[in-house]
């Protein structure tokens, strides 16, 4: 096939902090699998050219930067497809902009099994239209009792470990899992929450909770976990990726263990970095989420972490639920928000109000992830899989669930007026998605 | 301001209430104008229920569907009363006899009753903002009559109702919430409702049934009932469930009852002829002893559960006239 010449594009990539007009040529070649780049970069830069046989793509006012990398997505696929499946989340994944995901284990059945990871992958290549990588379960059926075959499934293709949301309470469990991971040099994933403190809880704890009569989650529920969890982390030597912080209080001690060298790394979802608990309001169940939304300067403190690189990614957070799951009285309702689609537009808000770089902010969503991974793409670079996403930066909208691709239609940013369209996205070269 | 447009309630209070809101789901739907209006329309009824001929016409062919999800004698047989008393055709439902113990949604029961065209729901449910829920899925005026541990209006009202009779006035009275306040609608509405009648409000508990941030709420907090009674007017006690006292947040009855619970010496720390206030139903010689509670002198809960159905004639009046359909 004919390669791609995109021209006159603002090239926007955050590993070189490259911003600047010009060109990108890519090779035309969809992944035929998970381990098949597809096609790749073959020339990058304001000097770029395209060659005689080149399809020449007008970018003019548009930006192109790396496709983003998520690394936490929840679908409902195996077990349950009528929240989400690979095929409704790749759609959502391309429309939004993300070329690499990150699927979460915490499925019916889990993945805690090589067929299982085997399974994931086979069926996520022939139905997403994105690369759809599996995380593993850390441990047995998700329960926190026995470690699952950490060895295997890495070789298996499971490119992280995760206990889903279920934070593994067992010390020595969580000791001996980052210490026999680190063999593997794998990535553990541990979402800290203090099952105790955080028990009953539908929202942040603090003033507002108390007004509206709803269980809080202390800030403490996090950062009691969080500092347990580097401790171990230094203790074993283990890589670990705290996931999904929500307080600013769990910063600190983030601060301190990546000072003294601790193998540790934080995400944060685009929901906690551009929202607070107000958004709750009249108890809008679309803002319940886990962890919770927290106060202003919770969000405010989390943002400074993505910029200075303290948070090393942000995340999507996807995790889809059913109508009839967030129809419901606030306290009966469903955790979670689809976000595949709103993650780039939810980043670029940071930078648009002034809040943050624009380059850090992507740095969070491609380059830090796909280099926690030990992955190629994530950068515009001679030789990387050509995953691409064509932006129009500023383009206002105002956001309507009722267009989300995914299966379930419930999002925190509901009505409100975003910035940042994706135009066209590329996986290996290949279209995945297409303004119409 | 859309209030200063707003023709001003009469302080005769001869007819409905004009109200801004169509629903009552929280104190704050009211301003303090709205407010004593519904205090001064109340005690125009007073008389009324307390008359041999207990009956008007006022909501003849309104329909009133009490929806309770969790049980009540007196807030819901008050409510019925209340309607019935004006001639309002009122459907009681409860949890326990309907779908919603089979599966059903609060929204399909919504659905389900909306269809049946009533003019006022009034909805006791576990769930903090279940009234707001429900509120937005029909098309009739939504009375919250306690969601969860969010608010309970009604109750707050008739409280400082029965404050008012009693004492003359809210403005300038110290009133010491006491107990649970943690998990109290009561204590949430009245926390609004008393401090926009410019009352003093202070809460008094232990920290654990203190909710986070109260500090912020405008009102004095003490964790020494003692401390935190002197000098005051109205002392409200809280319920406190008992599975609440074993040990989860407080360690035993004994010691709560010892330290939270209202006594003649721990009232002597009030105003001389303080009074005495508990929403019920009372755990007696838990959070508060018999003495107490039964002495005519002190105790307004008889005047209490009297004041409910006169207030809740003043609020189905004013959300019926609201609705289309009435002249």
């Amino acid at each position: 096939m004919r390669p791609l010449f995109i021209a006159n594009a603002r090239l926007l990539d955050p590993a070189t902090r490259l911003d600047a007009t010009g060109g990108v040529l890519v090779e035309r070649a969809a992944p035929r699998g998970p381990d098949d780049p597809g096609g790749h970069i073959l020339a990058i830069g304001p000097g770029a050219t395209a060659p005689a046989d080149a399809e020449v793509f007008d970018a003019a006012g548009l930006a192109v930067l790396p496709g983003l990398v998520d690394l936490r997505v929840v679908t409902g696929e195996p077990g349950a497809e009528h929240k989400e499946t690979f095929k409704s989340a790749g759609r959502a994944a391309a429309a939004g902009g993300v070329t690499t995901l990150v699927v979460m284990p915490n499925t019916q059945p889990v993945i805690d099994d090589v067929s299982l990871v085997d399974l994931v992958m086979r069926r996520a290549t022939a139905r997403g239209h994105v690369r759809i990588l599996p995380a593993a379960a850390l441990t047995k059926g998700l329960a926190g009792t026995a470690m699952s075959e950490i060895g295997l499934l890495a070789e298996a293709g499971a490119v992280l470990f995760s206990n889903g949301d279920a934070p593994i309470t067992d010390s020595r469990l969580l000791r001996r899992a980052l210490a026999y991971a680190s063999t593997f040099d794998a990535l553990v994933a541990h979402r800290p929450e203090d099952p105790w403190l955080a028990a009953g809880g539908c929202m942040n704890e603090g003033e507002f909770a108390g007004r509206l009569g709803l269980p809080g989650i202390p800030a403490a529920a996090e950062s009691i976990m969080v500092e347990r969890d580097l401790t171990l982390a230094e203790l074993t030597r283990g890589r670990l990726l705290l996931d999904m912080l929500s307080a600013a209080r769990s910063l600190e001690p983030l601060a301190r263990a990546k000072a003294r060298g601790v193998r540790a790394h934080a995400s944060v979802s685009v929901h906690h970095l551009t929202l607070n608990e107000l958004e709750i309001g009249d108890y809008r169940t679309f803002a319940k989420l886990a962890p919770p939304l927290r106060s202003e300067e919770d969000r405010r403190a989390l943002v400074e972490a993505v910029a200075s690189g303290l948070i090393d990614v942000v995340v999507s957070g996807h995790d889809p639920r059913p109508a009839e799951d967030k129809r419901l009285p606030f306290d009966e309702a469903a955790f979670g928000a689809a976000a595949l689609e709103t993650l780039l537009p939810g980043v670029l808000s940071l930078a648009h109000s002034g809040e943050a770089e624009l380059l850090d902010m992507l740095a969070a969503v491609t380059v830090r992830p796909a280099d926690l991974l030990g992955l190629p793409q994530g950068r515009l670079a001679i030789g990387a899989p050509a995953d691409i996403a064509i932006v129009d930066l500023g383009a206002p909208f105002r956001f309507d669930v009722a267009a989300l691709r995914s299966k379930s239609r419930n999002s925190p940013f509901d009505g409100k007026l975003l910035q940042g369209r994706v135009v066209r996205t590329l996986v290996g070269g290949e279209t995945a998605f297409e303004t119409a | 301001m859309a209030k200063a447009a707003r023709p001003p309630n009469s302080a005769a209070a001869t007819g409905p209430i004009r109200l801004r809101s169509r629903h009552l789901l929280s104190i704050a739907d009211l301003d303090r104008l709205e407010a004593e209006a519904l205090l001064d329309r109340a005690e125009t009824f007073v008389p009324f229920v307390e008359a041999r001929m207990k009956k008007s016409d006022t909501l003849r062919g309104r329909t009133l569907i009490n929806l309770f999800f969790e049980n009540s004698t007196r807030t819901q047989s008050s409510f019925e009363l209340a309607g019935k008393r004006m001639s309002a055709d009122v459907v009681n439902m409860s949890v326990k006899s309907s779908s919603v113990s089979k599966g059903e949604t609060l929204i399909d029961t919504a659905a389900t009753l909306n269809a049946m065209n009533p003019d006022i729901l009034v909805i006791r449910h576990a769930s903090s903002g279940a009234a707001q829920l429900l509120a937005r899925k029909v098309d009739c005026a939504v009375i919250n009559a306690g969601d969860g541990s969010h608010e309970h209006p009604t109750q707050a009202l008739l409280d400082a109702l029965a404050i008012r009779r009693r004492l003359g006035g809210v403005e300038g009275v110290t009133v010491a919430i006491c107990g649970d306040i943690l998990h109290s609608r009561v204590a949430r509405s009245n926390v609004i409702l008393l401090s926009m009648l410019g009352a003093r409000v202070r809460l008094v508990g232990p920290p654990t049934l203190l909710p986070a941030g109260v500090d912020r709420w405008g009102v004095e907090v003490f964790t020494d009932m003692r401390e935190g009674l002197t000098g005051c007017d109205v002392v409200m006690m809280l319920r406190l469930q008992l599975e609440r006292m074993q040990g989860a947040f407080t360690p035993s009855p004994r010691e709560y009852f010892w330290f939270y619970g209202l006594d003649a010496e721990k009232l002597a720390h009030a105003k001389p002829g303080a009074l005495v206030m508990h929403p019920g139903p009372m755990n007696r010689g838990v959070e508060i002893d018999s003495s107490v509670a039964d002495d005519p002198a002190v105790s307004l809960i008889e005047t209490q559960v009297g004041m409910g159905v006169a207030l809740r004639m003043a609020v189905l009046e004013s959300l019926a006239a609201r609705e289309p359909g009435n002249s």
